[in-house]
């Protein structure tokens, strides 16, 4: 109880509501800037635009954006529908199948990449020399390499996340001073023990961190690619993920919904990385007495 | 509490460099930290290095803990040469070593545990310890949440439950205030004065030099070597304000610093920042004593 009172009091949350309302508010009168300004009022500024070259009927205007009480009204609509929250489902089940993928094999792969000169000295070339590919160019190869486009699409959101993951892991691993090392040789330690107590935990932030990074990675490459491949399928239904649902709400002319998707990412990245913090803190009791 | 039962007895080590020399860098370009060297850290005794920052005594250090080897000479441990890092053989570093992931008492506990010494006894001892050190409220904190001059004491006790033939310490209390600083002096002093283990304290500190050792060996620039022995022969045990009214500690103090003093002068000839502050605070020194 006392915490949503200090919530209530708190100037810092006021604010913050009061952004967000001022910014609904712009963006509603915004949109309907048509019903309430003459459209004699923009003429000179068209005119203007026009000398410089634009096209006088084809203008930025966020008169074109829906309104946030059609986008509203869009999204109680689709709440109700099968589809949308298929989209939901397909969209998470790819992040979560490629970040997990991403997990299970970067940290590993980078944590070898740290303890092992020979693992480091053959891995990590070809490592270098693959990670500027941005995954989303990855698609076609792996659409043509993929049994199922379903696989396609989550071996390039673990592409994502994946370079990240282990670059973090490598850094972190690499970063950790060498008196840990020290100390734990002079008290003892075997190779495997300084790895279990001294490298792994040693590491455990900077996995924390690389994987809140490629969390956020994720979220963009799944996105682009149900657009590229899952729209190009043309069969409703099969492509699906919030991707999709924003690129089929495009084509189907229904810009409200367009809205109801992007938001919908915002809140599914969101729901992801503070899952993960959650998990991070979890995990590295002692960063937070730091 | 079976204090007594659980405290393994204290075997003090002897350390002797001799002809040692260590020089780091690519041939043509090498550069010697430390020439020649030749001392022992004798057994059951407090052995200070006391000598200018920068004048190689952190290379020294870890030529004795083992994580290096020198150019040339051996250094032995009870005559047997020393391959590398062991815990009979314990350094407290600088800053803290304290695994920041452990809480204190699995730090306590590193050592046996890495061993697969965990047996009763050994967790008796540490209870001990932890006592002993006065951190028993903060058996469950992580080194994060302790002051300075806690991180110090856990890490003595982290160093003492593996019953170490000799402790080297590299400047601990360096970056404590000066008011914890002059408790852990005290409280290192009384530690030291119980068990009789041999330590070997390095420091850029004359007070703190003179308030600890037994013997003060006072150390060139680099390339290292000894410049003098000093016998610190002052009654123990020693309290801070018996020391700033001591005759004797006061003429200790004078010698090493006058022999510092020489090093400092010659190698701020050639220019040295680290010499310019230790004449400067050399100068502040002797207006006071």
């Amino acid at each position: 109880m006392s915490g949503i009172g200090k919530l209530l009091s708190n100037r810092a949350f006021w604010r913050g509501v009061g952004s967000i309302v001022i910014f609904l508010v712009l963006w509603e009168l915004g949109s309907r800037s048509k019903q309430w300004m003459a459209p004699e009022f923009f003429a000179p500024f068209k005119d203007l635009l026009g000398t410089m070259g634009f096209k006088k009927d084809y203008l930025p205007w966020i008169g074109a954006v829906p309104p946030p009480s059609g986008v509203l009204k869009s999204w109680v609509a689709v709440l109700g529908q099968q589809g949308y929250w298929q989209s939901w489902y397909m969209s998470f089940f790819r992040v979560m199948g490629g970040f997990i993928a991403a997990m299970l094999i970067g940290i590993p792969f980078g944590l070898a990449l740290a303890v092992n000169r020979v693992a480091h000295g053959v891995g990590f070339p070809v490592f270098e020399v693959l990670r500027p590919i941005p995954p989303l160019a990855w698609v076609p190869a792996s659409i043509i390499f993929w049994p199922t486009q379903e696989s396609a699409i989550i071996f390039i959101t673990f592409l994502g996340a994946f370079y990240t993951i282990v670059i973090n892991v490598l850094g972190g691993a690499r970063s950790i001073d060498v008196r840990y090392f020290q100390a734990a040789q002079s008290m003892g330690s075997s190779r495997w023990d300084i790895f279990r107590r001294v490298v792994l935990p040693g590491t455990l932030p900077s996995i924390v961190v690389g994987s809140a990074v490629g969390m956020g990675i994720t979220w963009e490459v799944v996105v682009a690619a149900e657009m590229i491949s899952g729209g190009g399928s043309q069969q409703a239904g099969t492509g699906g993920g919030l991707g999709f649902f924003i690129w089929n709400s495009y084509v189907g002319g229904s810009y409200e919904q367009i809205v109801v998707g992007m938001i919908s990412i915002g809140i599914a990245g969101f729901v992801s990385s503070e899952l993960l913090r959650w998990g991070g803190r979890f995990v590295t009791p002692w960063m937070k007495v730091r | 509490m079976s204090e007594t039962s659980a405290r393994p007895t204290v075997v003090p080590g002897e350390i002797t460099l001799n002809g040692v020399s260590k020089s780091y860098g690519a041939i043509g370009f090498r550069k010697e930290v430390v020439r020649d060297c030749s001392f022992t850290i004798e057994r059951a005794k407090l052995t200070v290095m006391v000598g200018p920052s920068g004048c190689g005594k952190s290379t020294l250090i870890r030529l004795l803990a083992g994580f290096e080897q020198p150019s040339a000479g051996t250094v032995t441990l009870d005559g047997a040469p020393i391959n590398g890092p062991d815990r009979d053989r314990l350094v407290l570093f600088q800053e803290t070593a304290l695994f920041p992931w452990m809480t204190t008492w699995n730090n306590i506990l590193y050592g046996p545990r890495a061993r697969g010494e965990l047996s009763s006894e050994a967790l008796e001892f540490a209870e001990f310890l932890l006592a002993k050190v006065g951190l028993q409220d903060f058996r469950d904190k992580y080194p994060g949440q302790l002051s300075g001059g806690m991180q110090r004491r856990a890490e003595l006790a982290r160093a003492m439950i593996n019953n170490p033939k000799v402790m080297i310490l590299d400047e601990p209390f360096r970056g404590l205030d000066a008011m914890t600083k002059e408790l852990m002096w005290e409280y290192y002093s009384r530690l030291y004065e119980e068990n009789r283990r041999t330590n070997f304290f390095v420091t850029t500190d004359i007070d703190e030099a003179v308030f600890l050792a037994d013997r003060m060996l006072v150390m060139s620039n680099i390339p290292t070597q000894v410049r003098a022995v000093i016998d610190v022969d002052l009654p123990r045990p020693r309290r801070l304000s018996d020391l700033v009214e001591s005759d004797r500690a006061n003429d200790i103090k004078k010698q090493a610093l006058s022999i510092l003093h020489a090093e400092a002068m010659r190698s701020f000839s050639r220019g040295s920042k680290a010499a310019a502050d230790f004449v400067d605070a050399y100068l502040k020194r002797a207006s006071r004593a």
